[in-house]
């Protein structure tokens, strides 16, 4: 499909509206999803119920007994035609995260399988992965799970055809140009490169959901004792500074 | 007494359900909330009470419970071999649980999920606006032998209540829509998954259950390099070898594999409910049509309490009762006990 087709407003299950903005990962297409969730938010939709971001897709929520689908799509084609969301700003309070993490052996199993994929030695692929600020894109998944990207296009690998069976909490897997981190261990179809100990998920404090989408993550790689010695802290050595 | 109930022994798939979270799908948190809500429903309805009130729910297994001062409670879902100080209880209805009085509840003998709802509703710690567990997210976990749940206070008393259920505990025909991804499986590959039968794997949990073929697995054009896009409960997704999965209320929020339909919120039971083995179909029907059923399902949850009826305590009614709950075939030496 050509980015003429986009955007598009297509309803998922019964009960969704989808608001897409490319087919392909794009930092306007990202920019433009989180800035008409923005809108939505605001906008006093009637019926709306819920809203959320994916990476470059604003999907909502709604009763459809309540008010038609017709009748709710027209609502989400006149907020489209407000405004040209492809130039909206990113959100404010963006902060940049440096998190270490140690990449291959038996904290990142399949290190090299990715980096084979990408045309890169195991050390070529880690340094380009660390020296590469990814951009939190959305929050799904699981609880607080980032999807962070782009990585260069060499990074575009598919998933695997079958799962992975258990890739531990914290840990850094990678597909499609992303890096994912999840929350808790989890069965996936991406690879797993690398290990943090970030927690990412935390409900029984102020700020259940540790990052934000617009924040930035550096990867540090460092040794598995490092990491080890920084498994009482919940942020797992990770700091956070604002971004401009 | 401070009212509780105490759990002496559990199954490993207890855990405490209300109506769910919703509000944080953009924060990567499904919104959870019982598999059956139709069942939820009829144990509020039988007693009286509001929707809201949390709820025991008892995946395949139950457990033995106490009560710690006199309460209501109601039996509904996927029926489960219930006894009270060893005389059998009927399921689809409430009863008085007196203090010092064991409550058992057995394996489910059709279906998946059981409830156990009590008058007041469980009054469990409530994390972001709810008391349901969220296994997959790590949200309060489990119920476990020797938890003892505190019960909210409960302003009625009528008990020895019943109320005639549709059976929904075996699969059948379930009807979907088409999604945003639909699109991306041939006319001819979508044809194809609705005229399959699918059987119910053994692999199955409050995330999703997966479907066997003895067929072709099911594939999209674009394979398993499109992007991770929202997920909504219902969703049906075809994993990288081909296999359907229906994802249920503790789903994950996004993924990358592509989505052939979305089932109807009010067949969406009926999947959870199906147990391994059981036999799957799905239709499609278009968006009109999905509002009319929707409406009508919802009117007809509207109409519960008014179907609530007095439980025959005859001796005799009551075996037919019980020999109807044991329509699977499961015999049941204590049922002339009633």
């Amino acid at each position: 499909m050509s980015d003429s087709n986009f955007p598009i407003i297509r309803h998922a299950g019964f009960d969704g509206f989808l608001v897409s903005f490319g087919d392909r990962l794009s930092e306007a297409g990202n920019r433009a999803a989180l800035a008409f969730r923005g809108a939505l938010e605001t906008a006093g939709i009637a019926g709306l119920e819920e809203t959320s971001t994916s990476l470059v897709s604003a999907y909502l929520r709604f009763d459809p007994l309540e008010v038609a689908h017709d009748d709710m799509r027209q609502q989400l084609e006149t907020l489209l035609a407000s405004r040209d969301w492809q130039a909206a700003p990113l959100p404010a309070g963006r902060r940049l995260w440096r998190v270490p993490a140690v990449f291959g052996g038996a904290a990142g199993p399949q290190l090299k399988e990715a980096a084979d994929l990408a045309g890169l030695s195991v050390e070529e692929a880690i340094a380009e992965i660390t020296s590469t600020p990814v951009r939190v894109q959305t929050i799904g998944f699981a609880p607080g799970m980032p999807y962070l990207g782009a990585l260069p296009e060499r990074w575009n690998i598919p998933r695997q055809t079958t799962l992975t069976a258990e890739v531990p909490a914290a840990g850094v897997c990678v597909a499609i140009r992303q890096l994912v981190l999840f929350p808790g261990k989890t069965p996936t179809g991406w690879r797993h490169i690398a290990q943090t100990k970030l927690r990412l998920f935390r409900p029984e404090t102020d700020t259940p959901f540790l990052l934000r989408p617009g924040d930035e993550v550096l990867f540090q790689p460092v040794a598995q004792d490092t990491l080890d010695a920084m498994a009482d802290d919940p942020d797992g050595g990770a700091t956070a500074e604002p971004l401009a | 007494m401070s009212r509780a109930l105490i759990v002496k022994s559990a199954g490993p798939g207890l855990t405490v359900q209300d109506t769910g979270r919703p509000g944080y799908l953009t924060y990567g948190l499904s919104r959870s909330g019982a598999a059956d809500m139709q069942a939820v429903a009829e144990g509020a309805a039988l007693l009286g009470q509001d929707l809201a009130c949390a709820v025991l729910e008892m995946a395949s297994m139950g457990g033995t419970f106490e009560a710690a001062a006199d309460m209501r409670i109601a039996l509904t879902g996927a029926p489960m071999r219930a006894t009270l100080a060893g005389a059998p209880l009927a399921w689809n209805a409430s009863h008085l649980l007196p203090a010092g009085t064991e409550l058992s509840i057995g394996p489910a003998l059709e279906g998946v999920y059981g409830y156990l709802s009590v008058g007041g509703g469980f009054a469990t710690v409530s994390t972001l606006g709810s008391r349901s567990a969220h296994l997959a997210g790590g949200l309060h976990g489990a119920v476990a032998a020797g938890t003892e749940l505190p019960v909210g206070p409960d302003p009625r008393t009528e008990v020895n209540q019943t109320l005639p259920v549709e059976p929904r505990f075996d699969g059948g025909t379930i009807r979907i829509v088409a999604s945003a991804q639909t699109d991306l499986f041939s006319p001819a590959e979508r044809t194809r998954f609705a005229e399959t039968s699918f059987k119910r794997d053994t692999r199955a949990n409050r995330m999703g259950v997966r479907l066997l073929t003895d067929g072709a697995g099911f594939a999209a054009a674009e394979g398993l390099t499109i992007l991770s896009e929202a997920i909504v409960p219902g969703d049906i997704q075809i994993t990288g070898d081909g296999t359907p999965f229906v994802l249920l209320s503790e789903s994950q929020t996004t993924g990358g594999y592509p989505r052939i339909g979305s089932v109807l919120p009010s067949d969406l039971g009926c999947v959870a409910q199906a147990p391994a083995g059981a036999t799957l179909r799905f239709s499609f029907v278009d968006l009109e049509d999905a509002v009319a059923i929707e409406r009508a399902a919802r009117a007809l949850r509207g109409t519960l309490s008014q179907r609530v009826v007095p439980l025959v305590r005859d001796p005799r009614k009551m075996r037919d009762l019980l020999s109807h709950q044991m329509i699977s075939g499961v015999t049941d030496g204590s049922a002339g006990a009633g």
